[in-house]
């Protein structure tokens, strides 16, 4: 497959066929959001369903994605269609930050707001004696022993490193693309995947040493709470940005992209920055202050 | 293909080539107009089903005691009547303009990404089946009331957990198409249209799914705390655990008010296409329009907590709230005296959708009053979860948002269909749904100031009358909508043609492709001086 193909400057805009594709992810995600649902009550057949679900919303990821890349490559896509991308690309990573922002407000306001006032005369006197207003907290009748909250200097300073480094690989492969230099490119994804499974195999590693030895969990009050959504709905975006550096990576390889036209690469590395950017915020406000 | 100068020699599947028939068509379209379709069946759908819900709601409200239903599924019925009116309802009836009017008023072939467009449709469905059904499981649907609520919702069995999922899909839903709703905007214009030059119409929606795109996703993160708390032990809403209820109030409604305006702001760009069309004036002061629509969307953020004067904020918190709410009537106010001043010496008719516009304006602006009133912290200390509360959101989403869908269907309905709907019958669906919508909720402003909570099913003896009352007009507005249906279905049939531009005072690109609108409009952009 040639690499040579640069937008079209027809003056058209690629209205595609009729499609089965979002059905099927209509059906994925109704069986996904059923399975969960009988599994979380612990209704037998939840899992077998929630597998199904995922499955075909993989098989339709699969094939939805691999058309627009066909698509793409085969020169349909004229300027203005790359510059739709871009927008769409650009609301949904803000769609993101919300979502993000949802989770950060609640453990601003836990740590702010509720933690001193469980911790005023009024709910002393009525309700709990020995409630304090001491972060990590884990609220007053809290009963699942002494706890240890994560240090920020051991392994999450070592993953903000990591971070910050495929940030930087990443950059340095999209050079390599620019210049047509194709084995930079390929270097530099490789790396920077790379990084970021480490990340995830030493984010895993830390989840593991807190359950078993510092005795923070979920059930951890408020604390637990907030440390496990947050960081564990990071680490879901880090491994989606991988997934999709690593199609990226198998498309280059493919011989997609060219210096011309590539936003299929950008777009990805613009999450990946965006990830990047939520885990300094992230290493600040959870683990570090 | 000639649509595509210059011969590209691509064979590229353009949806000339195989149309799947039947129901596949459907299921499979791409195209904006059909999807447009779509969302307008699914949304008048819904808006049966809920309102079903509500008449149950009224049947064991017409008097005290307990006849109809049980406590407990009258509180499913609140619930599910909130969730499907807002958004299976009001939403999608908006989105459904959306796609079948942008497109057409910008002078682009199709939306901006339209297998998306399709998946954003097709969400919908597996949501309401979710919801619906959770009526029939075990311990029942959600009884929370839709703005689900901790403790409660920690509490509540599996059709809890239906509605947070069917939530989930509905926020993906909205999302994708706002995403889609904002590039077709700002990137599909036709040369010339600047934004400036756009249909008021467009503006309203492209502020709109901002508010969508920002919002959506903070109750997305809300409803899965709630998740959390339910089944794997956490305690963000858990005062035990370190956790507050309250923080849920905030997050929901830091959602919540944006999303008063995600329901209101297209309805505001629908009635400003209508009023200057039937004014056969243009629109007065159209960039104060586009500023006004601009600052409510920003102010809504920063308001949400005017729902929350009563959980115990410190007065400071109080008074902020107060008065940044009450900014909001500033530019409300800017765009009810435009509305009045394109009016204002203007040669007026007033076919249907020129009345649904009025009474949009004359409801709508009594609801405002009423939201102005519960701003204050003293007043809503007083009024809060009364029905008082319950007639100021009805004024504004049924009014308001429903009156302005109303009009915008039978001002495009020519467009839509090629035919021109029965007048008469336009004009005795108008008449009607005004003076039951008022008999159903002036009177609740009464029940609410003596002191009426909402949410309870029962009540006691001196609140007998007016509950009386507001039933039977409840349900004389439910039966009035048929004969919408009835007209939609008239018009579907046959009718006077209707010609390119049945309204003399109408502008815009809308009206220069023939009616109905062939399936494909605009594939080369027209261009705009
Ligand atoms: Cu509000």
């Amino acid at each position: 497959m040639s690499s040579s193909h640069t937008p079209q400057q027809a003056p058209y805009y690629y209205v595609p066929a009729p499609s089965t594709y979002p059905i099927t992810g209509s059906i994925a995600l109704f069986l996904f959001a059923l399975g969960s649902v009988l599994t979380m009550n612990k209704i037998s057949g939840g899992g077998f369903v929630l597998g199904a679900g995922l499955l075909v919303l993989f098989y339709m990821m699969y094939i939805w994605f691999g058309k627009v890349a066909q698509e793409s490559e085969g020169g349909l896509y004229s300027k203005r269609v790359g510059v739709s991308f871009r927008w769409a690309m650009g609301w949904f990573i803000f769609s993101e930050v919300m979502f993000f922002a949802a989770f950060f407000g609640a453990l601003f306001y836990a740590r702010v707001l509720a933690m001193p006032d469980l911790a005023s005369l009024e709910h002393q006197a009525l309700l709990w004696p020995d409630a304090k207003a001491l972060w990590p907290n884990a609220g007053p009748a809290y009963d699942g022993g002494p706890f240890t909250p994560m240090g920020a200097w051991g392994i999450p300073a070592i993953n903000t490193l990591l971070l910050l480094t495929s940030g930087v690989t990443l950059t340095w492969a999209h050079h390599g693309l620019l210049h047509n230099n194709r084995g930079q490119l390929k270097l530099g994804l490789f790396l920077t995947i790379a990084l970021g499974a480490v990340f995830l195999f030493l984010q895993g590693y830390e989840y593991a040493h807190a359950y078993s030895e510092l005795n923070v969990k979920m059930t951890t009050g408020v604390f637990g709470s907030v440390f496990y959504m947050l960081t564990g709905f990071h680490g879901f975006h880090v491994t989606v940005g991988a997934t999709m550096l690593i199609v990226i990576l198998c498309r280059v390889l493919a011989g997609h992209f060219s210096p011309e036209n590539h936003f299929g690469f950008e777009a990805v590395a613009w999450y990946w920055h965006f990830v990047d950017v939520v885990w300094l915020l992230l290493f600040v406000v959870v683990y570090w202050i | 293909m000639a649509a595509i100068p210059g011969g590209a020699d691509h064979s590229h599947d353009h949806s000339h080539d195989h149309h799947p028939s039947g129901l596949m068509r459907w299921v499979t379209t791409t195209n904006h107009k059909d999807i447009g379709s779509m969302y307008l069946w699914f949304s008048f759908a819904m808006f049966i089903v809920g309102g079903i819900m509500a008449l149950v709601i009224r049947a064991e409200l017409f008097q005290p005691g307990l006849q109809v239903v049980d406590p407990d599924r009258f509180n499913q019925m609140t619930t599910l009547h909130g969730l499907i009116m807002v958004f299976g309802a009001i939403m999608p009836a908006f989105v459904g303009f959306a796609n079948w009017m942008l497109p057409l008023m910008i002078g682009a072939s199709d939306m901006a990404f339209a297998r998306m467009n399709n998946w954003s449709f097709w969400l919908l469905p597996p949501a309401a089946i979710l919801l619906t059904g959770s009526l029939l499981v075990p311990g029942g649907a959600a009884a929370s009331g839709w703005t689900l609520y901790p403790p409660l919702t920690v509490q509540m069995g599996i059709g809890m957990d239906m509605a947070i999922f069917a939530v989930h899909i509905l926020g993906i839903s909205s999302i994708m198409g706002s995403i889609n709703i904002v590039t077709t905007i700002l990137n599909m214009r036709a040369p010339g249209m600047t934004l400036m030059k756009m249909p008021l119409f467009c503006w309203t929606w492209l502020i709109t799914a901002y508010l969508v795109i920002a919002v959506m996703p903070v109750l997305a993160g809300a409803v899965t705390m709630i998740l959390t708390d339910r089944h794997f032990g956490t305690s963000f809403f858990n005062a035990a655990g370190g956790g507050d209820p309250v923080l849920y109030q905030h997050i929901f409604w830091f959602f919540g008010h944006p999303e008063v305006y995600i329901i209101a702001i297209p309805a505001f760009g629908v009635v400003s296409q209508v009023i200057p069309a039937f004014s056969r004036k243009p629109l007065f002061g159209y960039a104060s329009m586009v500023y006004a629509t601009s600052s409510i969307a920003i102010l809504s953020f920063i308001v949400w907590a005017h729902h929350m004067y009563t959980v115990g904020m410190p007065v400071a918190g109080q008074l902020y709230f107060m008065f940044a709410t009450m900014l909001i009537a500033v530019p409300t106010g800017v765009k009810v005296f435009n509305w009045v001043a394109t009016m204002w010496r203007g040669s007026l008719t007033f076919e249907t959708p020129m009345l649904f516009s009025i009474g949009f304006l004359f409801l709508f602006t009594l609801g405002g009053f009423s939201g102005l009133v519960l701003s204050m912290t003293a007043v809503d200390v007083q009024l809060h979860d009364s029905y008082y509360v319950v007639a100021h959101f009805h004024y504004v989403m049924v009014a308001g948002a429903l009156f302005s869908a109303y009009a915008g269907a039978y001002y495009w309905l020519p467009k839509w269909t090629g035919h021109m709907y029965d007048e008469k019958l336009g004009k005795l669906h108008f008449w009607l749904s005004l003076i039951f919508f008022n008999m159903t909720f002036f009177v609740q402003h009464f029940l609410g100031l003596a002191g009426m909570p909402r949410r309870i099913p029962d009540y006691s003896l001196q609140f007998a009358e007016f509950n009386k009352i507001s039933s039977i007009g409840a349900f004389g507005f439910g039966l009035s909508q048929l004969v919408f249906l009835v007209v939609v279905l008239k018009c579907l049939k046959g009718g006077e043609k209707a010609s390119a531009k049945p309204w003399d005072g109408a502008e815009g690109l809308e009206w220069t492709v023939p009616s109905p609108a062939p399936h494909h409009t605009f594939e080369v952009p027209p261009v705009v001086k």
